[in-house]
């Protein structure tokens, strides 16, 4: 794939993030009035509907306008990142997520980093040692692992490492770098044990099938280091597929987020998105629904080009042809 | 020659043992058996009333009484996790049913028919795909006010196209095979096809996928319930004393691990007998 072809790509998934964006609008939209109670009501969010608040919110959400008309004020509003109040805090509700997005934005980081790092290395300890106990243990470790969720991984945690030896903080997010890597840990290590899990399996799987492929016994031949033959042959086909799951562990990883967020009262974007689903803060829920939905796919995309730049037969693809 | 004849098979199926230890399997099919049976029975063998509050007994530890001792309204933990074992149950045991039996048909249909139903067919697994199910249910719970019931029919709808499309896979594999071009010639309707002939030579794959939709949808519903989107407030459920009694982890620990530990270890259960009936059946599919 040639640089114009990259470029290409990029611009087709911008424009289905768009498609998508615009129907996922309408859908959110929507919500508003399947909710059971009328719109206002909504709104309302279980206020004492005094007829100058009905009044007020009638205006403010053009509620007195016909159905696609209310979307199409809604959607402009929107699209200048105006999605009304908070019916919870009565805040804007943009003004809330952005203070939620820096705590998210740490932990989705670091939990990413803990998951390449305890899913790659064991996978590829496993393989080398394949059917030798280490291997059997890790193996063992990774199935518990996946079946765990992470919000019972994060209840486990928590009172392993913050109750029975407490060397972790057992909430809150803390102040400055260093602080927050320390609060962070086991909320990280929640989301991302069960994650890396999965990715153990596969780079074990893949690292064991590149293994066996002539072309690495011909490297040995030619008498080039294991660890030569390890790094630079084996290494990089065997990340080929574990990058391919990437993208379908990604929707994982974020909903897994929410739970952790919300065992460790993280003060992030999840957790906002818990209390306003459990107090239906319908504003909020609208912003949260159609931000996450442009992460996912923004974070799809990155998978992909990662795909691209990791794997050459894609890269040279365009030249052949 | 017959040598090599001999030996071959019997080294497969040496391997076969080995590869999976089946006292493992025997032992995760006893504690499933277990729980399926605490779920039917659990308020009837819980020795006391799981909703029985009593505040002065509180926070009590682990006892002869209270086997795993009280949560923070003097309830008895023991006997909510017997009885909360119906609801971690029978919700995830719809869906696997329900998603099992339109999956399928759905599944045979895209990958038998091609055409308008493979095409939406194949549009709904790729949204289902980026977006994760968990999510989307969290905002419509949120809007429409939650619930366990309003939760599993979600979960359900999302499940669908997830076991229609290794359904359909497992139906591509099959179309070509002389068996079903040799069912056209004889003139057998492409129902009957489908559902008479197809359908048994990939039952298998269908029963490993439910397996694992099983367990997806428990550590799901339980979630749900953990968030306070699933089962009501006061019910007895694993997912939901969790949160319940997590600002106990400090006072009676054993009230919100013994939950956890109950979620994890059925959900292991499950996912090992899953990828056991799977490998065996692609064993069999090797061999034939």
């Amino acid at each position: 794939m040639t640089g114009r072809a990259i470029l290409l790509m990029i611009g087709k998934r911008l424009v289905a993030l768009v498609v998508l964006v615009a129907i996922l609008s309408f859908l959110v939209f929507s919500l508003v009035h399947i909710a059971p109670g009328t719109a206002v009501d909504a709104y309302l969010g279980g206020k004492p509907a005094t007829p100058e608040l009905v009044q007020l919110l009638t205006e403010r959400y053009h509620l007195d306008e016909p159905f696609f008309t209310q979307y199409w004020l809604w959607l402009k509003d929107a699209l200048v990142f105006d999605f009304g109040e908070s019916t919870l805090t009565t805040l804007p509700v943009t003004d809330e997520i952005g203070i939620r997005l820096g705590p998210s934005a740490f932990l989705a980081v670091y939990a990413y980093v803990l998951t390449v790092l305890l899913g790659v290395v064991p996978g590829i300890i496993a393989a080398l040692r394949q059917r030798k106990l280490l291997d059997r243990g890790l193996v063992a470790g990774a199935v518990v692992a996946l079946s765990t969720p992470p919000f019972v991984m994060g209840i486990l945690l928590l009172y392993l490492f913050a109750v029975l030896v407490p060397i972790f903080p057992a909430a809150g997010r803390g102040e400055g770098f260093f602080d927050q890597l320390w609060h962070l840990t086991l909320p990280a290590l929640a989301l991302a044990l069960c994650v890396a899990a999965f990715l153990l399996r596969h780079t074990r799987a893949s690292m064991i099938n590149v293994l066996d492929q002539d072309y690495i016994m011909f490297a040995r031949a030619r008498g080039l280091s294991w660890g030569h033959v390890l790094f630079r042959y084996a290494f990089r086909n065997a990340l080929i597929p574990v990058v391919t799951v990437s993208g379908a562990l990604l929707a994982f990883f974020f909903a897994g987020a929410v739970f952790v967020e919300a065992t460790f009262s993280l003060g992030g974007i999840g957790e906002l998105l818990v209390q306003s689903a459990q107090s239906s803060d319908m504003p909020m829920i609208q912003a949260l629904a159609i931000l996450i939905a442009v992460l996912i796919v923004l974070a799809n995309l990155l998978a992909d080009l990662a795909y691209v730049a990791i794997d050459p037969r894609i890269r040279f693809e365009g030249r052949s042809a | 020659m017959t040598e090599a004849a001999v030996t071959a098979p019997r080294q497969l199926t040496r391997r076969r043992m080995k590869s999976r230890p089946p006292l493992l399997i025997g032992l995760c099919l006893g504690f499933m058996a277990l729980v399926l049976l605490v779920a039917v029975f659990g308020e009837a063998l819980a020795p006391q009333d799981p909703s029985q509050q009593d505040v002065l007994g509180s926070l009590a530890p682990p006892s002869a009484e209270h086997w795993l001792g009280t949560d923070g309204l003097g309830r008895d933990v023991f006997s909510r996790m017997l009885a909360g074992a119906r609801s971690a149950i029978m919700g995830p045991l719809v869906i696997a049913v329900v998603a099992m039996v339109c999956g399928n048909l759905l599944g045979l249909l895209a990958g038998y028919r091609a055409g308008l139903v493979d095409s939406l067919l194949m549009r709904w697994v790729d949204l289902m795909v980026a977006i994760p199910s968990l999510l989307i249910i969290i905002v419509v719970a949120g809007a429409l006010g939650g619930g366990y019931w309003l939760a599993v029919a979600l979960l359900t709808i999302l499940t669908i196209p997830t076991d229609a499309r290794v359904m359909r896979a497992a139906t591509l594999e099959q179309v070509p095979r002389p068996y079903v071009e040799a069912a056209k010639t004889l003139g057998v309707s492409n129902g009957r096809i489908m559902v008479r002939h197809i359908w048994p030579n990939i039952a298998a794959t269908a029963v490993a996928n439910s397996v694992i939709i099983f367990a997806g949808s428990l550590v799901a519903i339980a979630g749900l319930s953990f968030l306070g989107l699933g089962a009501a407030p006061g019910t007895p459920d694993w997912g939901q004393m969790l949160s319940e009694n997590q600002p106990l982890l400090f006072t009676n620990p054993v009230a919100s691990i013994a939950p956890g530990i109950a979620i994890a270890l059925t959900a292991t259960a499950v996912n090992l007998i899953g990828d056991w009936v799977y490998e065996k059946m692609s064993r069999r599919g090797a061999a034939r």
